[in-house]
């Protein structure tokens, strides 16, 4: 009765530990396994090569290194600005304004478009010689503020940033308006009996409470910012130079330019440790600030 | 409970089965049809003609050809590689990419060496092709890939990147419509007067690098010759060569005088093709299939083809060119008898004629050239003098042309110089070449 019961149990487990395995454990491993070989994806054989792909990434790939180095920039602006803008803007819309639901569809917009469409429209808007932004700037008698912005290296990765804020702040927006509508108005009510101005109620409770969910935030834009290039592609191709390059680009580059499959895997591999260290060091500063 | 919690397992378990049974991919194969043949593709352009041709030969012969379109050309690629991972190949397809990822796709047996059909009858098919339209599709005997000597791809069209000009703005800067500039002196000369009238200069899809590789390759045949561009393929000249820093300085040059458009270094080119479509930039570097687009975005359009201005009398311009698509039959399709049939009729002179006039692309049958338009025909006369990576028996490292090419948008956007870049090109050189020779 009990080995039928503990077997019954594990049964339930079955399908979801079935796709853990099938979608996740086995192509990690698979993916591990192809980066100790040079493999171009189409000879079925292929020549193992042991560690030097991963020796070849970390030490000898100064673009693969500055593709990161762009990526953590992107990632700055985008956990700097992006998840302030957030903020702002749930706060805006936890109060009782008028169109309060409107505002709320409006900034949820841009995350659900699509990234190819976002960056072409961007790349429309900046272009150098036609574009809109640049237009409006002569207009408002602002020549020298004209830029080639996304194929000037002194703008280009930091236009890319911007308009990667723009395309994500609504996720960020959410997840903070979910989170302020969780504090229990009787605190504000409370704190406002005992004298405390808006600044003191917000520095005092809202903040506070909010910590857990703006390290909530700032995990799911690390995550998700340092995997963005599908808006890169579109608007700057990587370009001018490496100036915009990151990691997955790389990664595609290895694959589709180079044809060096096992290489693009240890990329990704090596990729995906910096992601989970990264997660990792967020996971445990989040827990530690919720002991507090 | 009990029975409730029995059923509860049952259905569990039923789902368990039927998740790992739908996984495991068990849908039943195909039956094999003799009477029918299939074509993977990513041209777009090309379907409703392809789709008609397909009718027609249906009608004479009772086997039915499908045209299975996939695009974009990337997703269309991994396409490929993934079906020959599975050996799931259709009976034709066509190949993206380099000769080096051919030549993989040869000797992992996917590709039939039509060399015996294109050679029967005295050559008889073989020959109703452009030279260089078949030497794509070749492995020479002195081959460095490793493939066995032959020919495996029909080409169905040519395709020749050379520049274009709008005559009306070459007039309005005051250059004459009937003579566009022949030499790096002339070309550049028009910078100022390209600035001064608000227009753009040169427009092309410099974004997607590998155009940026083909123009730096015309100025290198032109400024040291054939021998010695292989030469540095091969590794007996560096990057930091006179010639080759001569070659890059000539983007700076360009650059300097204000021929360039701007933001032309992440331009794509459907940009590039729409500015110069709607009048906005009097030169561009492209394909023969421009004739096409541009007539699609602005059919009164009047321009012409040109060679890029030379910069030395030495050696020739020498443009790229060759087949613009070919198509390849599977060596294990059960059905490559009738897959190499029907390309032999497409290849044919009425379809090529037919593709030609729906497609606006340069045939790969040279008897089909009497119909097509004037500007096609410029870019169809220097087919013959043309040349292409592919035909050269050798590949530069996949790293060195990226760093190549990179270093040039660099050059154009000023933050290194043409010694800079040939330093850190043949770097980067050294560093392939010792990988290789230490395997």
């Amino acid at each position: 009765m009990r080995i039928k019961s503990t077997l019954e149990n594990y049964l339930f487990v079955l399908p979801a530990v079935a796709i853990f395995l099938i979608f996740y454990l086995i192509p990690f491993i698979w993916v591990f396994q192809l980066g100790m070989y040079e493999w171009d994806g189409i000879l079925p054989t292929k020549t193992f090569v042991g560690l030097s792909n991963f020796k070849e990434v970390l030490t000898q790939d100064n673009i693969w290194w500055l593709s990161m180095w762009n990526a953590g920039y992107i990632t700055l602006i985008a956990i700097i600005f992006q998840n302030a803008m957030a903020f702002m803007l749930a706060m805006a819309c936890d109060r009782e304004i008028k169109m309060k639901n409107f505002f709320r569809l409006v900034f949820f917009i841009p995350p659900v478009l699509s990234e190819v469409v976002v960056g072409l429209v961007w790349q429309w808007i900046l272009d150098g010689n036609y574009g809109l932004l640049n237009a409006w700037l002569l207009k408002m008698g602002l020549p020298h503020l004209v830029k080639n912005w996304l194929s000037d290296p002194q703008t280009a990765l930091t236009t890319v940033a911007v308009v990667h804020c723009w395309k994500g702040f609504g996720w960020g927006f959410l997840i903070f308006l979910a989170g302020l509508q969780t504090i229990p108005r009787e605190l504000y009510e409370a704190a406002r009996v005992d004298g405390a101005n808006a600044w003191a109620s917000f520095k005092n409770i809202t903040l506070p409470l909010m910590v857990p969910v703006a390290i909530l935030v700032a995990i799911l834009t690390v995550l998700g910012t340092m995997q963005a290039f599908v808006l890169i592609i579109a608007m700057t191709g990587g370009g001018p130079a490496y100036h915009t390059q990151v990691p997955v680009l790389r990664i595609l580059a290895s694959m589709r330019g180079s044809s060096r499959f096992g290489y693009a895997c240890a990329q990704g591999i090596v990729f995906g440790v910096v992601l989970i260290i990264i997660s990792f060091v967020q996971y445990r500063f989040s827990k530690r600030s919720r002991q507090y | 409970m009990a029975v409730k919690f029995s059923g509860c397992l049952r259905g569990v378990s039923a789902f368990s089965i039927l998740s790992l049974l739908c996984l495991c991919g068990c849908s039943p194969t195909p039956a094999e049809n003799k009477n029918s043949v299939v074509i993977w593709h990513w041209m777009t352009d090309r379907q409703p003609a392809f789709e008609e041709l397909s009718r027609r030969y249906e009608e004479l012969t009772g086997v039915k050809v499908t045209f299975e379109l996939y695009a974009p050309s990337d997703a269309y690629s991994q396409k490929i590689r993934a079906a020959a991972q599975s050996v799931s190949l259709p009976d034709i397809f066509g190949i993206l990419g380099e000769k080096r990822d051919f030549s993989s796709f040869v000797k992992a047996g996917h590709i039939l060496d039509i060399t015996p059909y294109m050679s029967a009858d005295n050559g008889k098919w073989k020959n109703v092709f452009f030279s260089k339209a078949l030497a794509v599709n070749e492995f020479s005997s002195d081959n460095t890939y490793g493939v066995t000597p032959g020919i495996y791809g029909v080409p169905i069209d040519i395709t020749t990147i050379q520049m274009v000009y709008n005559k009306k703005l070459l007039k309005q800067i005051g250059g004459n419509p009937n003579r566009p500039p022949a030499t790096l002196e002339e070309f550049l000369a028009l910078g100022p007067k390209i600035k001064a009238s608000g227009i753009q200069g040169l427009v092309s899809g410099w974004g997607e690098v590998w155009m940026v590789d083909c123009m730096a390759n015309n100025y290198a045949f032109n400024v040291m010759g054939k021998d010695k561009v292989l030469a540095t393929i091969r590794g007996d000249v560096p990057y930091t060569d006179p010639d080759w820093i001569k070659v890059f300085e000539i983007f700076n040059q360009m650059q300097n005088s204000g021929v360039l458009a701007n933001g032309l270094v992440t331009m794509v080119n459907k940009n590039a093709e729409q500015l110069f479509a709607n009048e906005k930039a009097v030169f561009a570097f492209n394909g023969s299939w421009c004739v096409n687009v541009y007539k699609g975005m602005n059919p009164g359009l009047e321009f012409g083809a040109m060679l890029p201005p030379a910069v030395s009398s030495r050696y020739p311009m020498v443009i790229w060119g060759g087949a613009g698509s070919s198509f390849m039959v599977n060596a294990r399709s059960s059905r490559k008898e009738e897959a190499v049939k029907f390309l032999r009729w497409l290849t044919d002179r009425e379809q090529q004629v037919f593709l030609a006039e729906i497609t606006l692309n340069l045939p790969a049958n040279k008897d089909s050239l009497k119909k097509i338009s004037d500007v096609l025909a410029q870019f169809a006369d220097d087919i013959e003098t043309s040349t292409h990576p592919n035909v050269w028996g050798g590949s530069e490292f996949p790293a060195v042309v990226e760093a190549l090419d990179k270093g040039i948008q660099s050059i154009v956007i000023g933050e290194k110089t043409s010694v800079q870049v040939a330093e850190e090109v043949q770097k980067i050189k050294q560093r392939e070449l010792s990988k290789k020779n230490s395997k």
